[in-house]
């Protein structure tokens, strides 16, 4: 296996294990968060339209966590700097 | 000097591009000025403010404070409103620099952000470029407002607290939270075309369509989480109660 095929392979490999772990994280944060806004919204009605606002804000706060990883995958796929490296030597 | 137009780019959907990578937009030459060229991201940013404009000078052309308003300026007076209420909320100060910044910022990114919805249209919010500078803007005008708030000692013991120790904590923490800012909202975009792209080459048809209006929702608030997190350091010095 040359050095092409090793670095493809590990970068593919990479970006999977990548957003799977990474996503882990913000899925659950994402669900607590909206778990505890229903909660909040069953409870009180009246301040259902400003939890929920609230709510998205929030989501939208942790899901960013998920959205590094996606960075990084991106990075591994389309920019990654060892390709070069490969080519030039 | 040689002027050359190119718009063949754009009969090009942007998941036709030959290669998507993360600068693709970057590349796309628009313009070319002899040795000076303009990207697709500059250019679409030049209609995004014309648009803006546009609208702002026919909202306000014939403005009435009597007794029937024109609807658009009923819907930016409410929009404005809007704002200004959560402006005061967040930051707690009446001063009409925030307000003026927090609309700014969203009007831009709202904007950029909805108009996704033309399939031909590249966001330059899903450009780093555009992104990058507009939490380099954020970065610069928190030690404006700081220091105008709380004077410059007011400014530099937020660094120092709650002990002198965690100094670089600090600092890299003010860098860093800004600059979070950017990427995330770059992260955002870039997904959505990225995912409507790839949906769009298994199932042609309907499937992006609700990516789509997923990013549209998905626009609005990350336009909205810009401005919010934007007033939140910018207004995170205030002045002692005296």
């Amino acid at each position: 296996m040359d050095s092409y095929a090793i670095i493809g392979a590990v970068s593919v490999l990479g970006a999977c294990i990548c957003m799977g772990i990474g996503s882990i994280g913000s899925a659950l944060g994402e669900g607590q968060a909206a778990a505890a806004a229903l909660t909040a919204m069953a409870q009180q009605p009246d301040e259902a339209g400003r939890i929920r606002s609230t709510m998205f804000v929030t989501l939208a706060m942790v899901e960013t966590t998920a959205l590094y990883a996606l960075l990084i995958a991106f990075l591994t796929l389309y920019a990654n700097p060892f390709w070069n490296y490969a080519i030039n030597h | 000097m040689n002027f050359k137009a190119d718009f063949s780019h754009w009969l090009d959907l942007p998941w036709q591009d030959k290669a998507i990578g993360l600068e693709n937009f970057d590349a796309i030459k628009v313009l070319n000025f002899g040795d000076v060229s303009i990207n697709v991201t500059i250019f679409n940013t030049w209609i995004v403010i014309a648009l803006i404009t546009l609208i702002s000078w026919i909202a306000t052309r014939n403005m009435k404070v009597g007794v029937k308003p024109t609807k658009l300026q009923v819907v930016l007076e409410t929009f404005v409103l809007w704002m200004q209420n959560e402006t005061r909320e967040t930051s707690g100060s009446k001063n009409i620099q925030y307000l003026q910044m927090a609309l700014g910022l969203f009007c831009f990114i709202v904007v950029a952000n909805l108009l996704t919805f033309i399939p031909w249209f590249r966001p330059p919010t899903a450009s780093l470029s555009t992104t990058m500078a507009l939490a380099l803007t954020v970065f610069l005008s928190i030690p404006y407002f700081s220091i105008k708030n709380a004077g410059i000692k007011g400014y530099l013991r937020k660094f120092i607290e709650p002990v002198p120790l965690l100094l670089p904590m600090n600092v890299f923490s003010e860098v860093f939270s800004v600059f979070a800012m950017g990427l995330r909202l770059f992260g955002n975009m870039l997904s959505g075309v990225m995912f409507a792209g790839i949906l769009s080459a298994f199932i042609p048809f309907i499937a992006p369509l609700t990516m789509q209006t997923l990013g549209l929702l998905t626009g609005s608030i990350q336009a909205y989480i810009f401005a919010l997190l934007a007033l939140v350091y910018t207004s995170s010095v205030r002045e002692n109660s005296d």
